[in-house]
């Protein structure tokens, strides 16, 4: 179901907003995903119950005024609401409760739209299979024991197993990307600055994007655009107040005038397995044969992008996290308490990060640290301009790129855990958006032979994210037949 | 002035002084959110109770984000205009990062290499001597939160997390502490001026840090230099200085080294004590705010500032000594404090009014305001609008004096007793009899008694007038003492020497 077929229900009477609500709030409490970090089921049954009576009042939905009238959503746990505990998946913030609602949430509710509660996630987004929540792993939706990918696997775990309408997740370096592709659901993330980062607890601020997570592209776009446009709270945040992202979305795309680029960079190299070439291959033929032209295009300085990413993400971070210091935020324990001195209590506080971000903390206080700030974050700076150099190059040439999300489908729970580098190269292909900027999604566009879902990942220039949804939107809507066969196939 | 005489001994050393000054801005939000910054119900922010005034973004909540408040960037502009700074064109944002309790975002939001003025001065006078101080920069910055220690557990208060600060950096190039003072005098004076800072010492709304070193005369490598932290009066930082320059004498003259290091003055015992060394200090991996943007400033923006900005404490000095026959000296007193001079200004502008040129009240109105009440204003630590004087008690004063029918002892007394109730001239003239007697049937008895009561100085000036002219000034005297005072000195003088000269 899409959101424009609830409100017809709603409108016709066969559902109720009480009802969905408490259908998906059932199956996320008997759900062992372990996708939810908190539930909140009084304040969806209450918001729930307030929309019905909306509707009772106005007879049907809402739709201009309230584009998300009655749809259950959930949220990454790296996002604030007001009184429901915001976790990041961390023991440091095991029990905080922020006093503010982000932007992003803010926006979905005005908009109608019902949280169900607040999602498993990588330790402050820092991971690529969600295996490392303080929480614990979340499980892959169809396929038990393979991981869903991170750093938003609840995110997209709880879509595709519907836990949920539609969620949440965050994008740093491929966060909503990478369990979308794993997963099989739609996910982006929108041009750098599209969507408030107030109220999204930053992992790395320069290259952190909220974004939807879906099952179809229509309500991507729907989703967006509520969340789209200028926020006073935040000055990377465009000026522009609204997008037509929807209708943009809707519209078929003119394939005869659109040139799709392909990256050699991207397909030459890379560790690419054949299936999810195989799959790409065959999605690039489809767009050709819709008239598309196909282009290839060169990303030179793709190669640097992962080295880049890990100094700026880790530098960012390290500065970022500084605040769960066990003053205000941060695990506090008898232990600290009892520290000789304040460097004591700090070496105390601050165990209580999984091992990851520690990792990331002390590679990014390297980074910045004086005599190697010039030779890391500095340069790193320099080289990310080149990658985004790279982009504005290419799209002189092309309308949007097409390329894999990931080398591979998801992998089993604990394959790559003791090999932190082979997991950062898994975010090779989408690593370079988040340093330029640009908007990126990943539609689901077959699977391997065990069933395992692959994402095609669409990139534009900034602020052409209502053009990667009507291409992507055109060609989910030409395989919708595929992949869901692909999927149920390998689930029965 | 107390190590004066130990000074002496280091006579073939020279000092060299560099200051910083946070200096925190009058704007009424705090730089990054929409608290209050300097007033809350009428209250200012370090009076209220303890973290009432903070916000999820200044007390650094995850998730939250800074956003630039316009009015910083337009103050910093006026600090920079008013010091002849250049002013950036492209102005970023850095955090400085480091742990302490205080600071709730383990940073402070501040500006690093790219500071948003650069390469300015002041003039500052000592004595007769003018000398123009280097102003190397002067950037932009949130301040901490303050840590409260009470015995085994420290509390945090964030009310002033957040406050915006311009810190001013001089050039390292004052040579002894009482240039060091007319320095922040001078800078207090312009950063009030405009209307920048409200001035505030008690509630450290300008906190001085000190650079000392010391070197042989004549030197051209500048010593190991020791920093003195925080220092909120300028007396302190003089006596500090004073100390400081001192101590590293006597060290160096002892055979020991000066170390790099961070001082505290305590003014109870007048010396700086040592707090961390070097080697303690912190790496701030500094680099540029992620969450901002940068903020650009055109031409016609500065152009804007420096329309807006009122005239500064150098120029009007200049003024009221070219245009108003003041001295360097009345001039720089007057102009010291925004207040004292606005005052000035309104007594010259009732004379006007009452016909009295400004360029002739002037005077007289500056030996009233330098002498007498700059004095009690010190005494007080109160600036004039804060005492019961007003303008019209100085105008009524002048148009006595001028009418003569005040004298100026009789002026002086005026104004002590107005600083002490506030009430109208003419009811104290009235009520103590202070009005000035130039009648000469009234004058002329006490004259002859006068006379006839010391022969012997009478024959003496008859006999040669012109060696005993000082004597006149005598017989004057004693007038003056029978007339309680009263008695107008200049028509005095000539009724005597006639008197005298006639025989």
């Amino acid at each position: 179901m899409k959101i424009s077929e609830i409100h017809d229900a709603f409108d016709q009477k066969t559902l109720s907003v009480l009802q969905i609500t408490q259908q998906y709030l059932a199956a996320a409490q008997a759900s062992k995903h372990n996708a939810f970090l908190t539930i909140c089921d009084q304040r969806a049954l209450d918001q729930a119950r307030k929309a019905d009576q909306v509707l009772a009042r106005e007879g049907k939905v809402p739709r201009e005024k309230l584009p998300l009238f009655g749809i259950p959503l959930a949220i990454k746990d790296l996002l604030t609401i007001e009184g429901v505990r915001t976790t990041c998946a961390s023991k440091m913030l095991e029990n905080y409760v922020p006093p503010y609602t982000s932007t992003a949430v803010a926006r979905l509710e005005a908009a109608g739209a019902i949280t169900l509660g607040k999602l498993n996630m990588d330790e402050f987004a820092m991971g690529g299979s969600n295996e490392n929540s303080a929480f614990g792993p979340v499980e892959h939706p169809t396929h038990p024991g393979y991981v869903p990918g991170g750093s938003s696997g609840g995110s997209a775990t709880a879509v595709k197993a519907k836990l949920c309408f539609a969620s949440l997740g965050t994008d740093t370096g491929g966060s909503i990307r990478l369990p979308a592709s794993y997963c099989g659901v739609v996910g982006m993330k929108p041009t750098y600055g599209m969507i408030s980062r107030f109220g999204l607890v930053a992992f790395a601020s320069s290259l952190d994007q909220v974004g939807p997570m879906t099952e179809t592209v229509e309500d991507a776009a729907r989703l967006l655009e509520v969340m789209a446009g200028n926020d006073p709270l935040d000055s990377t945040t465009t000026p522009t107040k609204n997008f037509p992202i929807l209708s943009e979305a809707m519209k078929e795309p003119n394939w005869s005038g659109l040139r799709i680029g392909i990256p050699q960079e991207y397909t030459s190299k890379g560790g690419l397995t054949p299936e999810v070439d195989r799959a790409i291959q065959k999605s690039l033929k489809w767009f050709e044969a819709q008239g598309a032209k196909l282009v290839p295009v060169s990303l030179p300085h793709t190669k640097y992008a992962v080295s880049i990413y890990y100094i700026v993400a880790v530098s960012e971070a390290s500065s970022n996290l500084s605040r769960m210091d066990g003053v205000r935020f941060g695990v506090r324990n008898k232990d600290a308490d009892q520290a000789p001195n304040l460097a004591g209590f700090y070496k105390k506080v601050r165990s209580g990060f999984g091992p990851e971000v520690k990792r990331r903390i002390i590679l990014g206080t390297f980074a910045l640290s004086s005599g190697y700030y010039d030779a890391y974050y500095k340069r790193a700076c320099q080289v990310r301009r080149l990658v985004k150099n790279d982009f504005d190059q290419a799209f002189t040439q092309c309308d949007v790129i097409a390329a894999p999300v990931s080398q591979s489908t998801a992998f089993k729970r604990g394959e790559k855990l003791s090999d932190p580098l082979a997991m950062y190269l898994n975010d090779i292909f989408t690593i370079p958006a988040n340093l330029a900027g640009l908007p990126a999604l990943s539609v689901p566009c077959g699977a391997d032979s065990r069933g395992l879902s692959i994402g095609l990942q669409l990139m534009g220039p900034q602020y052409s994210d209502g053009k990667l949804l009507s291409v992507a939107r055109a060609f989910e809507v030409a395989h919708s037949a595929d992949t869901a066969t692909a999927q149920s196939g390998a689930r029965s | 002035m107390s190590h004066q005489h130990r000074l002496d001994t280091g006579a073939e050393f020279e000092a060299v002084i560099g200051l910083e000054v946070h200096c925190q801005l009058a704007t009424e939000s705090k730089i990054f959110c929409s608290c209050p910054a300097r007033r809350v119900e009428g209250k200012s922010v370090s009076e209220i109770a303890p973290n009432l005034n903070s916000c999820p973004i200044c007390a650094a909540h995850p998730g939250t984000l800074p956003v630039l408040n316009r009015k910083v960037v337009e103050y910093a502009i006026r600090a920079g205009l008013a010091t002849h700074c250049t002013i950036a064109k492209n102005n970023v944002f850095a955090r400085k990062n480091y742990f302490y309790p205080d600071l709730p975002k383990g940073y402070q939001i501040s500006q690093y290499d790219k500071p948003i003025c650069e390469n300015g001065f002041i003039e500052i006078s000592t004595g007769s001597v003018l000398r123009k101080i280097p102003i190397q920069r002067i950037h932009m910055e949130e301040d901490a939160g303050k840590s409260v220690h009470s015995g085994s557990y420290t509390t945090v208060n964030l009310n002033r997390a957040g406050v915006p600060l311009v810190e001013i950096v001089s050039g390292p190039d004052l040579r002894s502490a009482e240039e060091a003072g007319a320095y922040l005098r001078a800078l207090y004076a312009i950063v009030t001026y405009i209307g920048i800072c409200d001035g505030n010492l008690q509630e450290g709304n300008f906190r001085c840090d000190a650079n000392v070193s010391v070197m042989p005369k004549g030197s051209k490598v500048l010593g190991t230099r020791a920093e003195i932290k925080n220092v909120n009066s300028f007396k302190f930082v003089e006596k500090a200085i004073e100390y400081e320059i001192v101590r590293q004498i006597s060290v160096i003259q002892g055979g020991g080294k000066i170390v790099q290091e961070t001082r505290t003055y305590d003014a109870d015992q007048d010396i700086t004590i040592s707090m961390r060394s070097k080697e303690e200090a912190h790496d701030y991996r500094y680099f540029p705010d992620p969450d901002l943007v940068s903020v650009q400033i055109d031409d016609a923006w500065i152009e804007r500032v420096r329309k807006s900005l009122p005239e500064l404490p150098e120029q009007k000095k200049t003024r009221y000594v070219e245009e108003l026959g003041l001295s360097v000296y009345d001039a720089g007193v007057l102009t010291g404090s925004q207040t004292l001079a606005g005052f000035f200004e309104q007594v010259l502008e009732l004379l006007e009014k009452s016909g009295i040129a400004a360029k002739s009240g002037a005077k007289p109105v500056a030996n009233l305001l330098t002498g007498e009440v700059a004095r009690r204003l010190n005494e007080e630590a109160i600036e004039i609008t804060q005492s019961l004087l007003k303008p019209e008690h100085l105008s009524d004063a002048v148009q006595l004096l001028q009418s003569e029918a005040l004298s100026s002892t009789g002026a002086k007394q005026l104004l002590s007793i107005a600083w002490k109730t506030g009430e109208k001239v003419s009811v104290i003239v009235s009520r103590e009899g202070l009005t000035q007697v130039s009648d000469v049937s009234t004058l002329e008895p006490a004259i002859d008694q006068v006379i006839a009561a010391n022969p012997k100085q009478v024959g003496a000036f008859r006999a040669a007038p012109e060696e005993n002219a000082k004597l006149i000034g005598f017989f004057v005297g004693q007038v003056m003492k029978a007339t309680g005072g009263k008695a107008n000195p200049g028509m005095l003088q000539e009724l005597i020497k006639t008197r005298l000269l006639k025989g």
